[in-house]
């Protein structure tokens, strides 16, 4: 198990670096950091004077090196437009959007995976259709249509929940959270249906097609015919059939719940990471967009290494490959 | 006479498809008594595995049964709604499928469906059932059971896992076992054992059986009558001494032919021309005419029922008054 989780690591090295490589490499092609940092007026000497404060006269790998290093220990120097520490930004709006992402995650487990066994096991129920007709409209519609409909319809027409926002946050050592307040939980709604919309119906359609394919096999028919209860053949027996590739679809759609929250949170003004990253991109905020792109890489390989985790934690038959290489 | 543990009376299976509905089983009617095994043979297609498919209520949708009875000690079972069924199987008619290594899931140890089933059925608690599913195993041949219990499907190999899948079908301790083709999938080797196993754990419990098979050796050796079978009808049934030495019904006869002998060299082996029609395009009269060797007008026609033929019932018209020459 540890050898496994090391040699993920080391796999996981490569692929960090080329993103770093890619995310150093704005700094240098994506507008000139000096020409922004000095404003309008400035004469030659003021110009190679901060060039050379901010060693872009050194040589592109020892830059990268040195970008690298200071990455690894969560340094990415300071935002253009904020000036303050691009770490210290993220960290500040890390847990409204980790909150918002877990929340949409959540809401699309927990209604897309009973959805889905429901509409396998009875593919032709009228409410079976209908789940499938509402399935549409959640992998068809864009994201800031929905949340704008949402808006409209809760907000603006019955005025039962807040248009936009986070509401009140308390501070649990560091951080902080919407989860505690009646009018956090109340903000959290509409942006976590918004966003976990679309997952919720890609779930749904996952674990529908996975229990229909699982219900047909010879080990479901032989529990039929051993006479156990319904429930023990399809909640025991199929649905843990199905949870391989859920587990693998459900992994990297939370990556992808956190990379892309960023239309979500913008429709609802939520003061996450995914908002700071569109409005540097507005700026022309280099440090704050690397460290961003570095930032959801790193989300995506951890994600992918606990997803391979749990694949062992469901399927006995990797269990025996992994430790005595035998298959 | 005893009344039988088993009766099956005129059943017939339609399968309603778009061009029109298909009759996979027709007017299909026998018995087995208290501790009888009666083996059913007959090409593939011939209804053999729908025969006990409709017997422990699990025929593959859109099937269904369209007319006529089955019963079990008395006790019409084909119509009980589906909870009713559900405590019978298991418990009053256990399944042996073709293939172990699809019929155990995956997930789970042998020792966990084991204890399912029978905690299911039988009034026993947890330990209990662990030690009592530990003498399963030990009677069904797994060496060091009381460590194997904890084994996952997929560390036995296929005669083992047969011996498993077996041992579940036995658990809650059945009056009737419908094993559907049991030895197919083994090594020929293996055959031999599981067949023994099988007949002295039915000998000792008691149990009759259905044995599917269309391994005419399995049935000779082990069955007490045999049915012969052929698109979708019974065309002879009789003591198994009987139908494989004196096969009375020409389709038998053709079956039972094309055994090669042993010990002795054959130039040619004896064959059946043509093949079984399909279930859309069977013949008038008699299915068997357009390959019988005995054909004659009447068969071409007129469809034969069972009839007294020697010590047997067959299903043609050589049997009956006015035919040209006896077989």
């Amino acid at each position: 198990m540890f050898a496994f989780i090391i040699s993920r690591i080391l796999q996981a090295l490569p692929v960090m670096l080329t993103v770093a490589l890619l995310s150093f490499a704005m700094f240098a092609y994506v507008g000139d950091p000096v020409a922004i940092m000095l404003g309008q007026d400035y004469t030659v000497a003021q110009r190679d004077a901060l060039v050379a404060d901010l060693g872009l006269d050194q040589p592109f790998f020892v830059q990268f090196a040195k970008f690298v290093v200071n990455a690894a220990q969560g340094e990415f120097g300071l935002s253009y437009r904020l000036s303050r520490p691009v770490a210290q930004l993220i960290v500040e709006r890390a847990p409204a959007t980790l909150e918002l992402a877990l929340c949409a995650a959540f809401l699309a487990l927990a209604i897309g995976v009973p959805m889905g066994v429901y509409t396998g096991l009875y593919r032709n129920s009228w409410l079976s259709r209908f789940f499938l007709t509402f399935s549409l409209i959640g992998v068809s519609l864009p994201t800031f249509l929905i949340g704008i409909l949402l808006i409209l319809t809760f907000s603006v027409w019955l005025g039962w929940l807040p248009s936009f926002g986070r509401g009140d946050t308390v501070n649990v050592g560091g951080w902080s959270t919407g989860l505690l307040t009646w009018s956090g939980l109340k903000a959290l709604i509409l942006p976590s249906i918004t966003l976990g919309l679309f997952q919720l119906t890609l779930i749904m359609r996952l674990v529908r097609a996975e229990m229909m394919e699982v219900l047909r096999t010879d080990y479901i028919k032989f529990a039929r015919a051993r006479g156990l209860t319904n429930r023990a053949v399809h909640f025991g027996h199929a649905l843990k059939n199905t949870l391989v590739p859920v587990i693998t679809i459900t992994g990297l759609q939370l990556g992808a719940i956190i990379a892309f929250a960023i239309v979500t949170e913008t429709v609802f003004q939520w003061p996450g990471m995914g908002l700071l990253f569109i409005q540097s991109v507005g700026a022309a905020d280099i440090p704050v967009m690397s460290a961003y792109l570095l930032l959801i890489a790193l989300m995506f390989v951890t994600i992918n290494l606990i997803v391979d985790l749990l694949y062992y934690a469901v399927d006995p038959r990797l269990r025996i490959g992994r430790g005595k290489g035998a298959h | 006479m005893t009344a039988p543990l088993l009766e099956v009376r005129n059943l017939r299976v339609e399968f309603p498809t778009r061009r029109g509905t298909l009759v996979a089983l027709n007017d299909v009617s026998f018995s087995i008594a208290q501790g009888e095994v009666l083996g059913v043979v007959g090409e593939s297609g011939a209804g053999k595995s729908m025969t006990g498919a409709a017997i422990i209520g699990l025929l593959e949708p859109p099937g269904r049964i369209a007319g006529g009875e089955i019963l079990l000690n008395g006790r019409r079972i084909d119509n009980l709604p589906y909870s009713e069924l559900r405590k019978l199987r298991g418990r009053e008619i256990g399944a042996i499928f073709q293939d172990p290594l699809t019929t155990l899931n995956p997930l789970y140890t042998v020792g966990a469906q084991l204890i399912e089933t029978m905690v299911t059925h039988l009034p026993l608690n947890p330990a209990q059932a662990r030690a009592k599913a530990i003498e399963w195993l030990e009677l069904v041949g797994i060496p060091a059971a009381s460590q194997r219990i904890d084994s996952y499907p997929h560390e036995f190999s296929g005669g083992m896992r047969q011996r498993v899948v077996i041992a579940l079908a036995l658990c809650a301790e059945p009056k009737l076992i419908v094993a559907d083709e049991p030895t197919t999938a083994l090594d020929v080797s293996i055959q031999a054992q599981v067949i023994a196993l099988l007949k002295s754990l039915a000998r000792e419990k008691g149990t009759s059986m259905m044995l599917v098979t269309h391994d005419m050796g399995v049935i000779a050796e082990t069955a007490d009558r045999v049915a012969v079978m052929y698109a979708g009808r019974i065309v002879e049934i009789g003591a198994v001494r009987n139908v494989v030495r004196h096969a009375s019904h020409p389709y038998s006869a053709g079956l039972m032919g094309s055994i090669p002998p042993v010990g002795r060299r054959l130039d040619r082996m004896q064959q059946i021309d043509g093949s079984m029609p399909r279930l859309s395009a069977i013949p008038p009269g008699c299915a068997y005419n357009p390959r019988c060797p005995k054909v004659f007008d009447r068969c071409r026609v007129e469809r034969p029922e069972l009839m007294p033929a020697g010590d047997s019932l067959a299903a043609c018209w050589l049997y009956a008054e006015g035919a040209p020459r006896h077989a």
